[in-house]
């Protein structure tokens, strides 16, 4: 079974446009699937809808074999909370609290104790080299290092399934790189997916698989490398 | 809770002065609440325990609420009868049967009762004529019912019982006629009566009205002067709990029939004023308590808009609907609470401040500065008020936050 999947997903706006047509994609834990395709291609649609930030028009997104369709906002969130993590193009972070405290945040929102989710956070962020950087504002950090504190923020509850989209896109080539060993990494747990939507071919030849989205269809799906 | 509060507080940081400005809002409102009130309340509590002090509670009068039916009207009922000329037929003046009725007035419980017969004299004292007001009293039961007793500063109430015709006067008619305690004067009725009486005493209320026309004298003794033998046209009551005059006295007059009036009935004109008063001030301090709400409600509105990305992120991460609202909701309630808090102090302020002013040494018996009710409910109403409608102005944004499609957000964002 896998982790989750996309059963004939279509996204239409109630204006007309059409974001997403018909499109299936069943993604395993240890995969790290790379989702390509040209500006306006609907990368970001699959991506809010496989996050189940987005409801599907039509078709089913079933996690670990559950159906979502019918779940309430609530259930839906209380899903995005214990089993995703989002990273997106900006980092989003909380600009009134610090980098631990924007880590701390998800994992206090599951019941724990403040001091314990800081401590876990502490240690996470440890994880991605920010352990000395923890207490320093958003503001205070550079943008490779806020988008590690935004991977940190969506690792906090452990999540199943990591969506990132174009998390390298405002970084330099170093940083980019940087970035995506630590998706690539992640993706070595065999019970957690990742899927991260890129513009840079170069680094979508390095994810375990390659999904290619054109005019809101997927016209390629291929294992690599 | 605490995560929602610690991210509210971060937010509202965020927009100190704004926020500072909706907060000193709230506390005006409430802080001239507070003192307004304090002064009103002050004044009409005193005003009317001196009332509840120095009048009867309940007064019983020889007159009914209606006048009787007439012959003619009595011998057509229903029908529309013009009288033109006739004189009232009128029943002799007075409480019927006021032995049987004080009987039953004195075995209500926390009640005391006194009859009384009132009527006009002129004192007559050398070759000054003075109009006064003579009330029979006795003396056994009319100090349970009045302050007389306490009032009276020359000679005794006992005097009255052992001195034949002995009279009791206010300072002010003394000092109009020029009489002192133990000289005698002449007092005529309108009757034509007019009897030799002594001075037994003399009183102070402090009410010159009073002091300037009041006279005491045996219910027996005024009944003589009065040419009104064995009647009584008052039936004073004093209560233990002031606040059953009303129902007291709608009882008592179900049951006799003479017009009874509760002390709230007799002041009703003066009660009505303070009504008046009261809803003036709780209408302006409203008006600038909604002038706050609006400046909250601005806070959380511009606090919702600026944060539309922070509320984007927070859903993905999985806060629900009900959390972002909760938190908007926090932020509304923390700006009325604090504004309620720094206002309760500005009253007390505001309080202490007018507790210091003294208006000049003219008034008499010690009202020379504000009477002020230093009430915790005074300062619980308007704390709670203001904190009530806080969270009543954040509602609005709060749920359009709530509503926010994180979706639209992120990608507009990217
Ligand atoms: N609210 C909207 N109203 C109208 N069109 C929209 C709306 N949202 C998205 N679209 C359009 O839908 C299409 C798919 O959008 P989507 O963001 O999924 O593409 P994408 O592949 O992520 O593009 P990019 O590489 O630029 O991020 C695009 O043509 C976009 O302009
Ligand atoms: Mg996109």
């Amino acid at each position: 079974m896998s982790l989750l999947e996309a059963d004939s997903i279509s996204r239409r706006l109630p204006e007309g446009p059409v974001l997403l047509s018909e499109a299936s994609l069943a993604v395993a834990g240890g995969e790290f699937v790379a989702i390509t395709g040209p500006s306006g291609s609907g990368k970001s649609s699959l991506l809010y809808l496989l996050g189940l930030l987005d409801r599907p028009s039509s078709g089913r997104v079933l996690l670990q074999g559950q159906d979502t369709t019918g779940l309430t906002g609530d259930a839906l969130a209380a899903l995005r909370l214990a089993r995703f993590g989002f990273v997106f193009q900006f980092h989003f972070l909380l600009p009134e609290f610090s980098a631990l405290d924007n880590v701390a945040i998800p994992i206090r929102r599951t019941g724990l104790a403040r001091a314990e989710a800081r401590d876990k956070a502490q240690t996470i962020l440890a994880g991605l080299g920010l352990g000395s950087d923890s207490a320093k504002m958003p503001d205070q950090l550079s943008g490779g290092m806020r988008q590690r504190v935004a991977i940190a923020r969506a690792l906090a509850n452990d999540p199943a399934v990591l969506l990132a989209d174009e998390p390298t896109g405002n970084l330099d080539t170093k940083n980019a790189a940087a970035v995506f060993d630590i998706f690539a990494e992640l993706a070595r747990d065999a019970g957690r997916a990742v899927v991260i939507v890129t513009h840079d071919a170069e680094l979508a030849k390095r994810a375990t698989r390659r999904v290619h989205l054109v005019d809101g269809r997927i016209v390629s799906d291929a294992a690599q490398g | 809770m605490s995560l929602l509060t610690d991210i509210a507080r971060g937010m509202l940081a965020r927009r100190k002065r704004q926020t500072l400005v909706s907060v000193a809002g709230v506390a005006l409102g409430v802080g001239f609440f507070i003192g307004t009130a304090a002064v009103m309340r002050g004044f009409q509590t005193y005003f009317i325990s001196q009332i509840i002090d120095v009048q009867p509670h309940i007064t019983i009068k020889d007159e009914l609420r209606r006048p009787l039916p007439q012959a003619a009207e009595l011998a057509n009922p229903g029908a529309a009868v013009a009288l033109a000329g006739l004189r009232p037929q009128d029943r002799i003046r007075g409480i019927r049967a006021p032995g049987d009725r004080m009987a039953i007035l004195e075995a209500i419980p926390g009640a005391a009762a006194a009859p009384l017969l009132t009527g006009q004299a002129l004192m007559r004292y050398g070759a000054r004529d003075v109009s006064a007001t003579v009330t029979g009293i006795d003396p056994l039961r009319y100090p349970r019912v009045s302050n007389i007793a306490k009032d009276i500063t020359q000679g005794s109430l006992d005097d009255l019982r052992t001195t034949a015709n002995g009279i009791i006067i206010g300072v002010g008619l003394a000092e109009r006629l020029g009489i002192s305690l133990g000289d005698s004067m002449n007092a005529v009725s309108p009757r034509g009566v007019t009897l030799l009486m002594k001075v037994v005493g003399i009183f102070r209320t402090g009410i010159v009205s009073l002091d300037q026309t009041q006279a005491y004298t045996l219910l027996k003794v005024n009944q003589i002067l009065q040419d009104r033998p064995s009647v009584v046209n008052q039936i004073v009551l004093r209560l233990e709990d002031v606040r059953q005059a009303e129902p007291l006295a709608r009882m008592i007059e179900a049951r006799f029939g003479e017009r009874t009036e509760s002390w709230e009935e007799q002041n009703a004109n003066i009660l009505t004023v303070f009504t008046i008063q009261n809803s003036i001030t709780f209408s302006i301090t409203g008006a600038i308590l909604l002038v706050a709400t609006f400046g909250i409600f601005n806070v959380i509105s511009t606090v919702v808009f600026e944060k539309t990305r922070d509320i984007a992120i927070l859903k993905s991460l999985g806060f629900t609907e009900r959390d972002i609202q909760v938190l908007f909701l926090i932020q509304g309630l923390a700006a009325g609470a604090i504004g309620a808090a720094m206002g309760c102090a500005l009253g007390a302020l505001i309080i202490e401040g007018m507790a210091q002013i003294r208006f000049g040494s003219g008034a008499t018996s010690g009202n020379d500065r504000f009477i002020l009710a230093r009430e915790w409910q005074i300062y619980a109403i308007a704390s709670g008020v203001a904190i009530v409608s806080a969270a009543v102005a954040a509602i609005i944004p709060a749920r359009r936050a709530a509503r926010l499609d994180p979706v639209q957000t992120i990608r507009g964002a990217a």
